[in-house]
């Protein structure tokens, strides 16, 4: 009899320590194949030429008061507008901190008369209006996108429609006066 | 003993004995399948919809072969096709509006499914099957559309991968990879034109699960009763020369399209060359995603729209079970039946407020609309199962054809 318990005793440690090296070797291989899988994954992401295209340097000077340009960067438009004083008097008078993504003016210029953003709507992507004098600048005298009706302030600040945040602000350094490097 | 047979057949009893292929094919949509005698020609749109998919992919291969998926290329390389390839309008239109009517095919063929109760058991993960169909067509047909690089592909293009921004926290991270840079350009036209071609393949590859899931329970039929042995007939002949008939009309109707209103379906924005800089007045997707589209609008928050626009479409995963009434067909389903065609018009009515700006009338009725195609799935649909008294069914298929003339 002892010798009948020992028998069975000794297939189900067996067992266990092959269910051990099964798992192990299980999650080892899973471990790995998931590892494996990055490379191809990251091959995806943007490439070192790609990064390379990512600053640009750009002249202000002759950019007049109430004037806009824009500059393309990354493959996107950087819009530059070069406020009045009353508009950079209405972008500070309005209460910042009830707006949908509240942020004060002077945290999104480096210099009072240059609102530098990044062209791109936060909804879905679309380029929105306000640059030229035709287009419209929407409710809040700033920027309004046409795709899915999101208007922009004088600060380029979400006031209405369906888009989450503010226009970016990209990060960008003046060089001088009126030379500015975006990236 | 086989003095009698022919060489020919001879030939023929040696290569099945080592690929039974013919006795296969024969099994699956040849003499050997049988199915219900009541079928009416809604069910023409399934092989329909095979034999447009096998047209685009015979086209899209040919045109591939004169396309160039570059940015600097892509456009011209398209008008090239158009003016100087031999055929290339012929097979760009084909194409394009082929891509057209596998949607209108396929819509079709779910809606006839929805009529005619055939997601219930014991079809379900066929019905699953024909819902990843449906994600890969449109996942296909959003990068071909981008492929032309016109005004319209780039925007398109632009606002679709925008929507996987919604995501919390690494939102961004995924659309950087998507894009292969900061913005939709030369690295996304180029895995676009990759995935465009790979795509249709793996469709390929779930239409055999779905054909196959197909025979497992074998077709449903308008009365939506169990079909005997008795009440089944062969598919070849039967049903093979019933959808070469509806191929037929089919193709005058395709053809009607592809030789006189070609760009009919598109927009005209696309034929202008794609400007990173410049967003059209109003961008609209293609028809086809009109509805959703309007879902995706219907609220002035990005992460709700976009979880409403793909949950309509996952919604259908577990219509099976939101649907509690055991009666199949809505023949048989009085109360069912008249919601049937208020959904039906209310997917119409999104399509149109697809097209349309969001605001004023069409924003209200995105919102009704949206509102109600929800209401329909997730309140309608297992409410009516409980209320609801079906009509009687027949007890069989032959049923209420031959016991008239007894009476």
């Amino acid at each position: 009899m002892a010798d009948a318990a020992e028998n069975q005793a000794v297939p189900t440690e067996d067992e266990s320590r092959r269910d051990f090296l099964l798992h192990a070797t299980l999650a080892t291989g899973a471990v790995g194949v998931v590892v494996s899988m990055w490379p191809l994954i990251n091959s995806m992401n943007p490439a070192a030429d790609t990064l390379a295209l990512s600053s640009v340097e750009a002249s202000l000077a002759g950019l007049e008061e109430g004037q806009a340009i824009t500059i393309s960067w990354r493959g996107k438009p950087v819009f530059v507008r070069y406020r009045t004083a009353a508009e950079i008097e209405q972008a500070r008078s309005e209460r910042w901190q009830d707006m949908p993504d509240p942020q004060p003016d002077e945290e999104r210029v480096q210099n009072d008369k240059y609102l530098i953003v990044v062209g791109v709507c936060t909804h879905l992507g679309c380029i929105p209006l306000g640059q030229k004098t035709t287009e419209t600048r929407g409710d809040f005298g700033g920027y309004f996108c046409p795709c899915h009706g999101s208007h922009y302030d004088l600060s380029a600040r979400i006031r209405r429609g369906p888009a989450p945040t503010n226009l970016e602000v990209p990060e960008y350094t003046f060089l001088s006066e009126t030379n500015i490097r975006i990236g | 003993m086989s003095t009698e047979k022919g060489w020919g057949m001879q030939a023929f009893d040696w290569f099945e004995e080592r690929l039974p292929i013919v006795s296969f094919i024969d099994h699956s949509i040849g003499s050997k399948y049988p199915a219900p005698k009541n079928l009416n020609y809604y069910w023409n749109f399934g092989s329909l919809a095979l034999f447009i998919m096998v047209v685009l992919i015979m086209t899209g291969i040919l045109l591939a072969m004169s396309y160039t998926p570059h940015v600097d290329h892509a456009f011209q390389s398209v008008e090239r096709i158009m003016r100087d390839v031999n055929s290339g309008w012929l097979l760009r239109y084909m194409h394009a509006n082929g891509a057209s009517f596998f949607f209108i095919v396929v819509y079709i063929h779910i809606f006839r499914g929805l009529y005619y109760g055939s997601y219930k058991a014991p079809r379900e993960v066929l019905w699953w099957l024909g819902i990843i169909i449906m994600l890969l067509m449109m996942a296909t047909a959003f990068m071909g559309y981008v492929l032309p690089w016109g005004q319209m592909s780039f925007w398109g293009a632009t606002v679709i991968t925008n929507l996987f921004s919604a995501i919390p926290i690494i939102g961004d991270e995924i659309v950087t990879l998507l894009w292969g840079g900061f913005s939709v350009d030369n690295p996304t036209l180029n895995r676009f034109f990759a995935l465009h071609y790979l795509m249709p393949f793996v469709l390929v590859g779930v239409v055999v699960l779905h054909i196959w899931a197909l025979h497992i329970p074998g077709s449903n039929n308008p009365l939506g009763i169990e079909a005997t042995p008795k009440d089944k007939i062969p598919f070849h002949p039967y049903y093979t020369s019933k959808d070469a008939f509806g191929v037929g009309v089919f193709l005058l109707a395709y053809f009607t399209v592809v030789f006189w209103f070609p760009n009919a379906m598109g927009h005209t924005d696309n034929y202008i060359p794609a400007n990173p800089l410049s967003t059209p007045a109003h961008i609209v997707p293609e028809w086809y995603f009109l509805p959703f589209y309007a879902i995706l609008r219907s609220i002035d928050d990005k992460l709700t729209g976009v979880i409403l626009m793909f949950g309509s479409i996952l919604i259908l995963f577990v219509i099976p079970w939101l649907d509690t009434s055991r009666v199949r067909s809505a023949t048989f389903r009085p109360i069912f039946k008249v919601l049937f065609w208020i959904f039906l018009i209310d997917c119409m009515v999104l399509g149109w407020c697809g097209s349309q700006l969001p605001e004023g009338i069409p924003l209200i009725l995105t919102r009704v609309g949206t509102f109600w195609y929800f209401f329909h799935f997730l309140v309608l649909m297992p409410v009516i199962g409980w209320i609801e008294t079906p009509k009687p069914l027949p007890t069989s298929i032959s049923t209420p054809v031959v016991a008239k003339p007894a009476e």
